[in-house]
This record gives structure tokens, C-alpha cells and sequence, in this order.
């Protein structure tokens, strides 16, 4: 059982929530390889996507669940709505559940906005992602994308690398794993490592060359280029050849390394396309297995009653 | 047509007694050191006698306070009226009537209305709204004009016509050159010159303080030591072209260190803390409320207990509210697009009460001298005290009554207030002023 009627984060979320999460998902990702990949879960159940930032593949992928478990959906972007008129988030919200829907998926650049949401509507909230704070389906379907391959979380070493002071993603991911008994290595430029976090347990490293013999996977981060404009790192170049995983980097590694990346990728940036199109890189399978994911996020605040198999 | 919810009440000052007694209160004035259980009559607004009195066959009225403490009228010198310009957020009566409801004779209202208090009119405009009022308003004008940072405002002819301080509160003077010409130039008529100590290239994208918070929270940070960089400035300043220096909301401990050491080298500096900082710290924030969004932010427990001491000590001169109303619609929404700030007039006293005297961090002559001697003699106004002759300017007030902040009971029009239904201890009674009492309804 999940402790909350919403999904707003990994933070806090206890060992056995996350293990619950996890398992339900590889039993929707057989459903994925079926000829039918639709269950009747969420029949008559209504799903708003709220958008407030522009998103693709998350945006699809929550969309793709949504419909393999026959749930109606209707899609709001920011673009499109009244948001440019000038109401407020609550407004649009409760306008929208004014017209009874069931949950409610939002990614918003405001730290909190799902939170906000969880306070005033009777929906369940789930999070697609709030400003730099969490992100917690993509965090979960990297740790799903990690236990396929490995079998655990425990005891393994996971280097997640780049901007974390920016990326929700990192964060989830750092809360969920810690939480499982993974160890964590960040590592990047000491700008865009935020203060503090040695005290969520993870270990700190700004030196590419020493995490890379210590991980079985890393997770690299997608960087922002306009954090470059605003003065946190000098620019592309240095960025690349300091912080790039690239194969000269790995084939200094003893034993393979899962190479993984939420997405969009900057190709020759943070990761060169030798590295994300090897035979070491998981990238598509974290996109297929994040449909599972969701669906079985969907199904757990849902109260789906109905058997999955 | 008849609204259920959310509907003021109707309440204003009331004239005082012709012939009024105060009876059974504790009365103290640690300017005097006056602390005792006595009666105290008053006359057309006038103190007539401060000792025990016989009511029987007396003619006027009595108030009966067993219980309850008389102290000199409290004064809150950092308060934002929203008159001129967002009237819909507070004016200068309802700002005055919670002040009034929290227990404040005197308030000072900062100078980022719409337009700045910047020139005479605007001044001789916020008098003439508040004459007649129970609540001494007195304005604080801005350094510089419309608060831009650029040119030095008319502050002799401010000074005039009743400016008590300059500030250009809710902004920085980034330009240490501009603040020296305000400390200078302010010698001539005395004030101080308040500073609002934020490095704005630091702190400008900043949603609460820097830290471990801000980091799980993904919230970018307001450092510490962007507070702490400008205090350090600007007592570097006053120390070098003489003037006097007020650090308003003071809120690290770095801050009140640079502070101590100021005042122990005999720099001109005070500094006043605001009572959020005294309660609550930047795990308040973790719950997303946006009434928890101030600046300055709220820090570390660390920092917290600096404040503390730096009360406890004397560093710290002055508790004031940074009373900062804003709109519902504006707080309720999301996180980072919410403005900073929080209402305070109705609350500080049950929070110093709470915090401060409750948990012996100071003693009540100390928590009095924080809102009445200290800032009048900062302001350079003259002290009111509890004595025979003398205009009759009290705050009554208990310290042991427990009691709930609702929404129902604040007289400000603004209700963002992190302390809305949370407990304190210590309660304003009544206020009494220019011939006018006004009795809580907290």
C-alpha cells in the first residue's frame, strides 16, 4: 500500500512504497509486449495532464499510460489555456475538477506546485515534474531501468552526473536511492552542485576520472545551456572536456558501466553519441519501461481493483 | 444581501472615558522602574494619578485588569501601510486598527507605497489620513528617489514635515557611494538611515535561504552572507563618515556578530529583528505555505538562537513586525511566483510573549524596552512613560493568556500570516492613546 493518495515526491517515501512501485511496474511491462496492451483499470476514470512547462516525452509517456489502462484524458498546456489571462493555478485547477476528474498530472517550473495542488483538490495528484525539486516517475523508472539489469538497488554504486543543483531528476533519484541502499556519487562542476548535499548521504566528486572505476551505472544529467549564461560554468567547451562521458573516459573502467539519461540528450555535450548509442546504453529502455512505470503509478492512487495479469 | 464568511467587522477607535480608572493592573515602565500592582486614573486623556484607588462613589468609569500588565504605549517602527497604491492590500486606518489590535500605539510605515514616500505631498498625504487617529503614524521616507538608488531624496524638508528615518525599504542601496552620501547627509537632522541588507546579484534569484532546505526543496537560495556582505558595508560606512546606521529585519548569525562588534568599537549601529525569524526556521518552508516566503528568509535554528542572544544582550535593539500585507490571490499562488512577505501587527506580541519571555529569554522590563524606549529613542522621539501629567499612552496586555490567531479576528485587510490558527501565549488587551482606547477582539 502507498501511504498517500498522491505521488508528490521520493522524499521521505518509505523503502517498501518504492519496492510496491517497482514490482507493479515489471508486471505492467509484460503487459507493453503483448499484441493488446490495454487493461481496463482505469475505465470511466478521468486523467488531466496539466502542463505548465513545456515537456515532450514525459508528456507522452504519461499519455501512453493513461490509455493502456483505458482511462479518459484530457490535456491542458500552459499555451492554450487561461493561463495567459491571468488566473491564478487554483482557479484553472478547480475549475477543471469542477468538471469531475479523478487525477491530475502536473509539471510546473514552481518548486511545490503539486503540492499546492494535493492542498486544494480532492483529485489525486500525481507529480510530472516542479522546478528543480522532484521529479519522482522519472526517478522511479531509472531505479526499475536499474534492478532489470541488475537484479538490486542495494549495494550498488550509481554516478549521477552534471547539473545537480538544477535537476529534479537528480534529486528524486538521490532520495530514492539512498532509501534502497544504493550508494551515490554526484559529480560536476562545484557550481552546480548544490550546498548541503553531502547530508542527504551521497558522496561528492568533481573529478570525472575517480567516479567512473567506482560506479556500475552512471546517470548523466542533461545540461541547461543557459546556465552557462548565467555565469555558472565557462562554457561548452571546458564543460565537455572536464565532465563529457565519452568512450576514451570509460574504456579506462575495469568491469561495463549501464550508461543512462533522463533525456533530452545534448549529443556531444554531456554524453557523446559513441556512449549513448552503445551497447552499454539503456536510454530507450528507460523510455519503454517509464510507460510501465507510470501505468502502475496510475493503478496504485487509482485503487485499482482489478487483477493486472 | 448578507455574506457569512470573510466579513470584517466594523470596528473603531473609541473615545476615552472623560473620567477613567485602570484598576488592579501590574503597571511597569522600566524606564522609571515602576513595577507594581496599582490603579491608574485617567482624565481627558491625561494620567492624574498612578495609586490605589477607592471606586466607591467614583463617577467615571473602571476598567478592572486584574491579571493584565500596563506597560508605556508599544511602537512597531517597521510596518508597510499599502496607502497610496494597493489600498485593496491595507490603508493607513486598517493598518492602524491592527496595529491598535496587537497592541501598538505607534507604528512607522515604510516608504514602498505607490508613489515612494518621497516628497513632502506624500508625507503631509499619510498625516492627514492618519490625524485624529488613537495610532501615532510616523512616516519613514525613502533615501532615494522613488527608491531608485540613483539621487539622494529632499530628506531635510522629509525630516520637516515628519519623516522620523529614511529607508528604501524592499530594496538594497546597492551603491555603496549613495549610502555613504545618505549617512553623511543625514547627520545633519539626525535619523537613521535604515538599511535593507540584501547583495541583490546574490540574492536576486532567491527563493528562501540557501542551504540544506533549499537544496531538498529545489529552491534557489538567498545566501547568508548576502545579508552579511552589505551590514558589514555599511557599518564600514557609518564608521568611516559618521551618521547612523539601522540594520532592519536583522536575520543571521554572522549578522549579529558584525552587529556586536560594531557597537563594542562605538559605531553608530543599531538593529531590529522581526519575530518570524524568532519563531520559525527554513523547515517551515518545506510545507510549500507561501506565507513562509519572507525576506529575509527564514534561516537555520542556528541562526535562530543568534538572535536570541543577540536580544539578549543588547546587540539587538528593537522588535518591529515588518507588517508586509499582500492580496490572497497573490499569496495563493505558486511558490516562486508569490511575493515575499507576511502580516505581523497582530502577532508579534504573542510571539515575543511566547518565544521570549515565556522561554526566559528575556525578562518583561527587557521585552517591554524592546518596542517602547528602544525604538522612540532610536526614531529620536520622546519616550512616552506611565506617569502624572503625562498623556495617558498604554499598552495592556497579558503574559500567561493562551490564545488562537484566526482570520476572523485580524483588522488587517490582508491575511498572510504564517501564525493563522497557532497557539500563543501572551495577548494584547487594549491600547490607550490621544484621549482613545481601543480593546483587542484577538
Amino acid at each position: 500500500m502507498l501511504k498517500s493518495r498522491h505521488l508528490l515526491g521520493l522524499d521521505g517515501m518509505e523503502k517498501s512504497e518504492i519496492q510496491l512501485l517497482l514490482d507493479t511496474a515489471r508486471s505492467f511491462r509484460e503487459i507493453l509486449n503483448r499484441p493488446i496492451k490495454r487493461v481496463p483499470t482505469l475505465q470511466g476514470k478521468t486523467v488531466v495532464n496539466l502542463f505548465y512547462e513545456p515537456s515532450t516525452r514525459t508528456r507522452i509517456s504519461f499519455e501512453l499510460a493513461e490509455k493502456r489502462m483505458s482511462a479518459d484524458i484530457v490535456n491542458f498546456s500552459a499555451s492554450t489555456s487561461s493561463v495567459k489571462k491571468g488566473e491564478t493555478l487554483i482557479d484553472t485547477v478547480k475549475n477543471i475538477e469542477a468538471m469531475k476528474i479523478d487525477m491530475v498530472v502536473i509539471r510546473h517550473s514552481s518548486p511545490g506546485a503539486a503540492h499546492l495542488l494535493s492542498q486544494v483538490l480532492d483529485a489525486n495528484i500525481i507529480n510530472a515534474g516542479d522546478g528543480g525539486h522532484e521529479h519522482p516517475t522519472q526517478a522511479l523508472l531509472d531505479m526499475m531501468t536499474i534492478r532489470e539489469k541488475f537484479g538490486r538497488l542495494d549495494g550498488l554504486t550509481i554516478g549521477i552526473i552534471g547539473d545537480v543543483a538544477h535537476s529534479r531528476v537528480a534529486m528524486s533519484n538521490i532520495f530514492g536511492l539512498i532509501t534502497m541502499g544504493a550508494r551515490v556519487l554526484i559529480c560536476g562542476p562545484s557550481t552546480l552542485i548544490p550546498r548541503e548535499i553531502e547530508r542527504l548521504g551521497v558522496e561528492v566528486y568533481h573529478n570525472i576520472d575517480e567516479v567512473i572505476p567506482q560506479v556500475d551505472v552512471l546517470n548523466i544529467l542533461r545540461l541547461q545551456l543557459e546556465r552557462q549564461e548565467s555565469g555558472l560554468f565557462p562554457s561548452l567547451r571546458e564543460y565537455h572536456n572536464y565532465f563529457g562521458i565519452t568512450t576514451e573516459r570509460l574504456e579506462k573502467a575495469e568491469k561495463p558501466i549501464l550508461i543512462m539519461h533522463p533525456g533530452p540528450m545534448n549529443r556531444g555535450l554531456e554524453i557523446s553519441s559513441h556512449v549513448a548509442d552503445s551497447e552499454h546504453s539503456v536510454i530507450l529502455e528507460q523510455v519503454t519501461n517509464g510507460i510501465a512505470l507510470r501505468m502502475a503509478v496510475l493503478y496504485l492512487l487509482g485503487g485499482g481493483k482489478s487483477e493486472i495479469h | 444581501m448578507k455574506f457569512t464568511k470573510n466579513i470584517k467587522h466594523k470596528h473603531t477607535f473609541q473615545a476615552l472615558p472623560g473620567k477613567f480608572i485602570l484598576k488592579g493592573a501590574r503597571v511597569v515602565d522600566p524606564e522609571l522602574n515602576l513595577d507594581e500592582k496599582t490603579d491608574i486614573f485617567i482624565e481627558d486623556g491625561v494620567i492624574k494619578s498612578i495609586e490605589k484607588i477607592d471606586t466607591a462613589g467614583f463617577d467615571g468609569e473602571v476598567l478592572e485588569l486584574d491579571g493584565k500588565i500596563i506597560s508605556p504605549g508599544w511602537m512597531d517602527m517597521h510596518v508597510h501601510l499599502r496607502e497610496p497604491g494597493r489600498e485593496d492590500e491595507e490603508t493607513i486606518l486598517s493598518g492602524s486598527l491592527a496595529a491598535a489590535n496587537g497592541g501598538f500605539s505607534a507604528i512607522c510605515c515604510m516608504p514602498n507605497t505607490k508613489p515612494a514616500i518621497d516628497t513632502q505631498e506624500i508625507i503631509l498625504y499619510i498625516k492627514d489620513r492618519a490625524r485624529g487617529s488613537l495610532i501615532n503614524v510616523h512616516p519613514i521616507a525613502a533615501i532615494t528617489k522613488r527608491r531608485e538608488g540613483k539621487e539622494l531624496s529632499e530628506v531635510l524638508d522629509l525630516v520637516e514635515q515628519g519623516a522620523v528615518a529614511i529607508s528604501d525599504d524592499n530594496t538594497p542601496v546597492m551603491s555603496a557611494e549613495i549610502m555613504r552620501r545618505a549617512l553623511e547627509y543625514s547627520r545633519m537632522v539626525d535619523i537613521p538611515v535604515i538599511g535593507y541588507e540584501e547583495e541583490r546579484n546574490m540574492a536576486g534569484i532567491g527563493y528562501m535561504n540557501e542551504g540544506y532546505t533549499s537544496t531538498c526543496l529545489g529552491l534557489s537560495g538567498i545566501p547568508a552572507v548576502s545579508e552579511e556582505i552589505m551590514i558589514a558595508r555599511d557599518i564600514l560606512l557609518a564608521e568611516y563618515c559618521g551618521g547612523r546606521f539601522h540594520v532592519a529585519h536583522i536575520s543571521t548569525r554572522k549578522s549579529v556578530e558584525l552587529v556586536r562588534q560594531a557597537k563594542a568599537r562605538g559605531v553608530n549601529v543599531t538593529a531590529e529583528v522581526a519575530p518570524h525569524h524568532l519563531k520559525l526556521t527554513e523547515d517551515a518552508v518545506r510545507s510549500f505555505n507561501t506565507n513562509t516566503k519572507v525576506k529575509p528568509p527564514l534561516r537555520t535554528e542556528d541562526d535562530r538562537l543568534a538572535l536570541l542572544e543577540g536580544l539578549k544582550d543588547g546587540t539587538i535593539d528593537v522588535i518591529a513586525s515588518d507588517h508586509a500585507p499582500h492580496s490572497w490571490e497573490e499569496k495563493a499562488a505558486e511558490y516562486i511566483y508569490a511575493p515575499f512577505g507576511v502580516i505581523g501587527l497582530e502577532t508579534t506580541l504573542g510571539v515575543s510573549v511566547t518565544e521570549l519571555l515565556q522561554k526566559n529569554t528575556l525578562d518583561l522590563n527587557a521585552l517591554i524596552r524592546k518596542f517602547t524606549a528602544n525604538p522612540y529613542r532610536i526614531l529620536g522621539l520622546k519616550v512616552p512613560v506611565i506617569e502624572k501629567g503625562q498623556m495617558a499612552n498604554l499598552t495592556i496586555f497579558s503574559t500567561n493568556e493562551s490564545w488562537i490567531y484566526h482570520k476572523e479576528n485580524c483588522l488587517s485587510k490582508s491575511s498572510n500570516s504564517p501564525f493563522l490558527e497557532e497557539e500563543l501565549v501572551g495577548k494584547p488587551f487594549a491600547v490607550i492613546n490621544n484621549n482613545q482606547i481601543f480593546k483587542s477582539i484577538l
